[in-house]
């Protein structure tokens, strides 16, 4: 599904976000990418729907290389992934629907996105997402009406309605309180799962990693320091990933 | 010696610009001379402003009492600022939309950005009057000469103030819509055009108050309005017809500069 080969990335700065990273998902999965700031998490994302262009190597996405694309195809491909963010992203001063409808771009011709005509189906699965997220009723809301939880509702529903073959989600949680967070955590899990996604999470939250997702990436300094499932996740990782600290509390206990 | 150093009070001294106090006071005292002589090599003739108070007060005696009989001319030259002013505005906010997008760094490619920058800041350069001047040159008198220059006018400062609020939007919107995989078209349309409407539309409104301001001022080079029947008026010193003139002008542009309040209250 997802092949990423030996792929670096040098800001003109000189600061190396990404070296020689290389992994494989080859199933639909939700994979964690846990990693101090700076560990080049979100360069790694970003890399791979070339909102940030690496620098060398191979991003395959159903055996297509990205990175070969030109504009008019990488548009096109863009719609196969399907992004979220921290900071939610909406566009403010549009409505939920629009914001939702806005997922269908890569879909639509210009005049009709413009008019606001989009196809039927496009419609029904908006409404149908609202409800599968909670939002029912709110179609006609704007989105700085919103609280956070719910903005990231429609973030995920946004990205949903590209029906995309994978997900790149960036650090959905970091601005909502704990409860939320899981609620967020598990509604993105879930639709993954329902929908045969996978999905790529950076997240901060090593517990909530452990908790919902299928398999746990470390990223340090730019390279890729552990890869493996959340039970692997020892106090020895998490120090190879983030440095030295007392890990014990962090860990989350075997059920 | 570090012994005395603390024997001593605590010294301050306030940071001056420049530190070395003989330039300091050497750029002073140049500072005065150049002043002095600049004042002595204008040859004020205080003669002729002691000879110019009587006839200000001649002429203001003359503006009254102020005279509307010729208000056919009158109307005639406001209806033609007004008009002026609302194509020129109309004008300015279309052409305004595409240089100001690109001449946004956050959207536009480089060069795009760089010609857009340079257009925007060489219609800025020269002020409203000279523009004028040039286009009665290429034009003639009238009303024509004077919409091309407000729309000149407009023009850049609509598409500077819309391409420094592209600018300043947060670019995770940007990011969001462009991993969509929407079109240009598309991203301008769902992203850009939401967030910077608000304010495209309100400085449109400003622009247009300036402009009916700005229509009476060009018409004294011959650029059409009433600025041009002002100028007349005061060349065949019909001082009572002048004054008439500028109330009215008073009157358009209060009434204007309401219009545009009101307009950008409700825009919010």
């Amino acid at each position: 599904m997802l092949k990423v080969i030996e792929v670096s990335k040098t800001y003109p700065t000189g600061a190396k976000a990404l070296q020689n990273v290389s992994f494989t998902v080859d199933k639909p999965q939700v994979v964690a990418i846990i990693g101090p700031s700076g560990a080049g998490k979100s360069t790694l994302i970003r890399c791979i729907n070339r909102l940030v262009e690496p620098s060398s190597g191979e991003i395959l996405l159903s055996d297509v290389d990205i990175l070969a694309l030109n504009r008019r195809e990488l548009r096109k491909k863009r719609r196969q992934m399907g992004m979220i963010f921290q900071e939610y992203n909406l566009v403010e001063r549009l409505t939920v629907m629009e914001n939702l409808l806005s997922g269908r771009l890569g879909y639509v011709g210009f005049w009709k996105s413009c008019r606001r005509k989009f196809p039927k189906e496009d419609i029904a699965a908006a409404f149908e997402l609202l409800e599968r997220v909670g939002l029912s009723g709110y179609q006609d809301t704007r989105a700085d009406a919103l609280s956070g939880g719910q903005r990231q509702r429609v973030g995920i529903s946004r990205a949903l309605m590209q029906q995309p073959s994978l997900l790149l989600v960036d650090e959905p949680t970091a601005s909502l309180d704990p409860k939320t967070s899981r609620q967020i955590m598990r509604l993105i899990v879930e639709l993954a799962h329902e929908r045969g996604t996978p999905a790529l999470v950076n997240i901060h939250d090593v517990g909530l990693a452990q908790t919902f997702t299928d398999r746990i990436i470390g990223l340090a300094e730019g390279k890729i320091v552990f890869d493996g499932t959340p039970r692997d996740i020892t106090e020895h990782v998490l120090t190879e990933i983030y440095g030295e600290e007392d890990w014990s509390s962090t860990i989350r206990k075997a059920d | 010696m570090s012994d005395n150093q603390q024997l001593d009070m605590p010294q301050w001294h306030r940071i001056r610009l420049i530190g070395n106090p003989v330039i300091r006071q050497g750029l002073i005292i140049a500072g005065i001379i150049y002043l002095l002589w600049s004042v002595n090599s204008l040859d004020i003739d205080w003669a002729r402003i002691r000879e110019g108070f009587p006839r200000a007060a001649g002429i203001l005696a003359r503006m009254f009492p102020p005279d509307f009989s010729r208000w056919q001319l009158l109307l005639k030259g406001i209806l033609e600022s007004v008009q002026m002013a609302l194509a020129a505005s109309f004008l300015g906010m279309i052409l305004a939309v595409p240089l100001g997008i690109c001449g946004a760094r956050n959207i536009a490619p480089a060069p795009i950005y760089l010609m857009a920058r340079t257009c925007i800041i060489l219609s800025r350069t020269f002020h409203e009057i000279i523009v004028a001047i040039f286009f009665v040159k290429i034009f003639g008198f009238g009303p024509v000469a004077g919409v091309l220059t407000l729309t000149v006018s407009s023009t850049s400062f609509i598409a500077k103030m819309l391409a420094e609020d592209i600018e300043n939007m947060r670019p995770g919107q940007i990011e969001a819509i462009r991993s969509t995989g929407a079109s240009f078209l598309q991203f301008l349309n769902y992203c850009i055009s939401p967030q910077a409407m608000p304010r495209y539309l309100g400085v449109s409104i400003y622009r247009l108050d300036a402009n009916v301001r700005h229509s009476t001022v060009v018409g004294i080079v011959g650029a059409g309005g009433i600025g041009q029947v002002l100028a007349a008026s005061f060349s065949r010193y019909d001082y009572d017809f002048s004054m008439a003139i500028l109330l009215t002008i008073v009157t358009l542009v209060f009434l204007g500069e309401f219009f545009s309040n009101w307009v950008r209250g409700r825009l919010r």
